[in-house]
């Protein structure tokens, strides 16, 4: 059966086709159905029948007020807020992650850089749990070299939620090479049910050698692989890509 | 009856603030010494119709917790008159 993953778009988003691209990458046809992927304007009240949502990068709603604070109140929210309520596998990436925090969705901020910088470059990344949808396929520990290109990475929680998060193994991702001022490196998290994740960095733009890397194919592979709706365990399609 | 809001939106103690610390490096350039603290944060300004000033208080703070701050980072410091912003 052919996995389906809805990728939100807000008015703003501008990474929604570099994830459906990667989908298509990664995932493409195999004996299996493969995987592709769609858009789900932020205005659909329903995501039934995607195996797995992203709510990729860019600046939704102009990032008014604060990033995130705004798309959290779109229309689309309330489905994908039931969607990772019943464990369906919710990715945001880097303002997809803001706007799972603003939503509740993840506990924390993002708040502005240290050093007032834009970052946009490529920095190593390391896998520091692979128990969530995103890092399944994906080996403990190995470094990835992912693109980051945001202003507010710098991920804040207060000292409790960061003992919870180090505690329970919700520190999916982890810079080795701290570029924003993220508190303990944090550059992904998940939820306590480990089926929302959030991070900075940018898989999906890294899956094809004419872009000069390939590291996120894993992450990418990661969520293919984990079939809510067909109650595939984690990983085991990982021979997708 | 309609009351004036204005609501600062603050940094809370300890939350980075690189804007804060780029304006005050940029101060001496100009000739001003001796300027420290400086912190950026957000002034938003309305009218809101209310029985009362208790009560066009309270739904400023139900704005703030919802929408208007952000309380993992941010503070927010209520001010309310009578009468509608000019």
């Amino acid at each position: 059966m052919t996995t389906r993953i809805g990728v939100v778009v807000f008015p703003g988003s501008n990474c929604e086709h570099d994830v459906v691209r990667a989908v298509g990458i990664v995932g493409g046809a195999d004996s299996d159905g493969g995987a592709e992927a769609e858009l789900v304007w932020h205005g659909t009240t329903s995501v039934d029948g995607f195996d797995a949502l992203v709510l990729p990068g860019g600046f939704a709603h102009g990032d008014y007020l604060r990033p995130g604070a705004l798309a959290r109140f779109s229309p689309v929210m309330e489905a994908v807020t039931r969607f990772a309520a019943d464990g369906g596998p919710v990715i945001g990436i880097c303002n997809g992650f803001q706007v799972l925090t603003e939503a509740g969705l993840l506990p924390g901020a993002l708040q502005k850089n240290k050093g007032l910088r834009f970052l946009c470059t490529t920095v190593p990344v390391q896998v520091c749990s692979t128990r969530t949808p995103l890092t399944a396929a994906a080996e403990e520990g190995a470094v990835l070299h992912l693109p980051v290109n945001h202003f507010e990475g710098n991920y804040i929680c207060d000292a409790a939620t960061l003992a919870a998060l180090q505690a329970e193994d919700r520190i999916v991702l982890r810079y080795t090479e701290n570029p924003n001022g993220s508190i303990d490196d944090i550059a992904g998290i998940c939820n306590e049910a480990r089926n929302v994740v959030g991070l900075m960095p940018h898989p999906e733009r890294a899956c094809d050698e004419l872009t000069g890397a390939t590291d996120g194919m894993s992450l990418i592979r990661g969520i293919l692989g984990v079939g809510h709706r067909t109650g595939v365990p984690a990983g085991t399609v990982s021979a997708r890509g | 009856m309609k009351f004036e809001v204005r609501v600062e939106v603050r940094l809370r103690p300890g939350i980075a603030d690189p804007q804060g610390a780029t304006i005050e490096k940029a101060l001496p350039a100009l000739g001003f010494q001796g300027v420290e603290s400086m912190r950026v944060g957000k002034v938003m300004r309305f009218t809101v119709e209310a029985v009362d000033e208790a009560a066009a208080r309270a739904e400023a703070e139900a704005m703030c917790e919802r929408l208007l701050a952000n309380p993992v980072i941010e503070d927010a410091e209520i001010e309310i008159k009578a009468g509608a912003l000019r």
